[in-house]
């Protein structure tokens, strides 16, 4: 009886190593986690190869969105640093990429009867991941900044126009913002993540306890049922969303490298 | 089993790990356990990494190209109409003068034959005045030399009836210079 041996809806985020490996003393097995990194890499790379496979003028469907993807991201980075910011569009655009793929191949359903460890897996639920993904970003801004401006970046914690008796407390608060930056980055996406797959986990189980309960209670199985077909859509909103909101604000936060002096 | 219960029983593992994992790290959150993170953070290297390269090195370059491409050719294209529109209304202008040149040829063809014509006619008109007028002119020199010879005649005949007369009342011939002059005064008082 698959699915009635209801799991507890955290147990889908367990990490399974699948193949042992190690570095040293450090543990990198190939973990359920990893595998569904190399699913998403693997689904998106091959999605765009095949897409530049023939570079037609007039572009076949495959193309087209392959092109939309590459003018929605084009046109967020010209728009949030300029054409300058051009320089930071490969980066953007895989960041774009791997989140969008990861969120989505998260909302596939698990093959029932999957063996344990083979469910279907959303690696931006980790906060390790979406924090590496932050940091990596917030350090391109810090490396960028400085090697760009100089110590001129530091003009960022201090905004032209404030009255010098209130500089310290605007430093302090500018600081603190930047600094909270890679947390709020990563908390947001890790945060929806985890809470949409909590959410269709409890509805899932809802459907199999009032299922179990015989005929009595067994229709009203339905209002869940109904209710995961609901935040599965919204879910998909979300999971193209958060992918957007991490690019954007990738991209804001370049601007103040490339810009640092004016703001 | 009530509703209660079995909506209580199902969230109750929902609830449990949650506050489990606030405690202490064990069972709780999978999201708190350290010890996967070395694994994660290498294969989120490995992945993103190798996804960078392949875009970088393959997809975008193409991508872009294809699209700068794309945009060239509308560009050319636009031009290119641009171009033909350019010919088409030097056409237009090369017809419209073309146009205007002939019909100024024809109103000229038509004016200089109308006045050739004209001329013609006057020509005509010119000689048939003179043939009138030579005519007129003889014929009036006809009628003049007539007239003259009439009047000679007549007064022929008056010098002849004169004579007769005379002969006739005084038996004597005048002479002829006397009947001239007879003539005269008669024709004077006339």
């Amino acid at each position: 009886m698959i699915g009635l041996n209801a799991a507890g809806p955290m147990e889908q985020f367990e990490i399974v190593p699948l193949v042992p490996l190690s570095l040293g003393t450090i543990d990198i097995s190939l973990t359920n986690s990893a595998l569904w990194m190399i699913i998403a890499v693997a689904v998106s790379a091959a999605f765009f190869l095949a897409a530049i496979r023939r570079r037609a003028l007039v572009p076949g469907p495959l193309q087209s969105t392959a092109e939309v993807a590459y003018e929605f991201v084009a046109d967020m980075v010209r728009g949030a640093i300029g054409q300058e910011g051009m320089k930071f569009f490969p980066y953007v655009f895989t960041l774009f990429i791997f989140i969008l793929t990861a969120n989505l191949l998260g909302l596939f359903p698990t093959i029932p009867g999957a063996p344990h460890g083979l469910h279907t897996f959303t690696t931006t639920s980790h906060i390790i991941v979406t924090f590496a993904l932050a940091i990596l970003s917030i350090s391109i801004v810090i490396v960028y900044g400085f090697y760009k401006n100089g110590l001129g970046f530091l003009k960022l914690f201090a905004p032209s126009g404030v009255p010098i008796w209130l500089l310290p407390l605007i430093v302090l608060i500018e600081f603190v913002s930047f600094l909270s930056r890679p947390l709020s980055l990563s908390i947001r996406l890790f945060a929806n993540m985890l809470a949409g797959h909590v959410i269709l986990k409890v509805f899932a189980t809802f459907i199999v306890m009032l299922f179990g309960a015989g005929a009595t209670f067994g229709w009203l199985s339905i209002f869940p049922f109904l209710g995961i077909v609901a935040v599965t859509l919204l879910e998909l909103l979300v999971a193209f969303l958060q992918a957007y909101v991490f690019a954007i604000l990738t991209c804001i936060y370049l601007n103040d490298a490339v810009h640092a002096g004016h703001h | 089993m009530s509703l209660v219960a079995i909506l209580v029983s199902a969230a109750a593992p929902a609830a449990a790990p949650v506050v489990e994992g606030a405690g202490e790290a064990g069972p709780g959150l999978p999201q708190m356990d350290a010890s996967t993170y070395p694994s994660q953070l290498f294969w989120l290297a490995v992945t993103f990494g190798f996804l960078y390269w392949i875009m970088t090195s393959f997809v975008l370059p193409r991508l872009g190209g294809v699209i700068e491409e794309r945009r060239d050719r509308i560009a050319d294209d636009f031009d290119q109409a641009a171009e033909f529109k350019r010919k088409a209304e030097e056409a237009e202008a090369a017809y419209e003068a073309a146009l205007a040149d002939a019909k100024a040829r024809a109103r000229a063809i038509a004016a200089e034959t109308r006045e050739s014509l004209n001329e013609e006619l006057a020509e005509l008109q010119r000689e048939a005045d003179a043939r009138v007028a030579a005519s007129l002119a003889a014929a009036e020199a006809r009628i003049a030399a007539m007239k003259e010879d009439a009047a000679a005649k007549v007064r022929e005949a008056a010098a002849e009836v004169t004579r007769a007369v005379v002969e006739a009342l005084i038996d004597e011939t005048p002479t002829p210079e006397a009947v001239d002059s007879a003539l005269n005064g008669v024709a004077k008082a006339a």
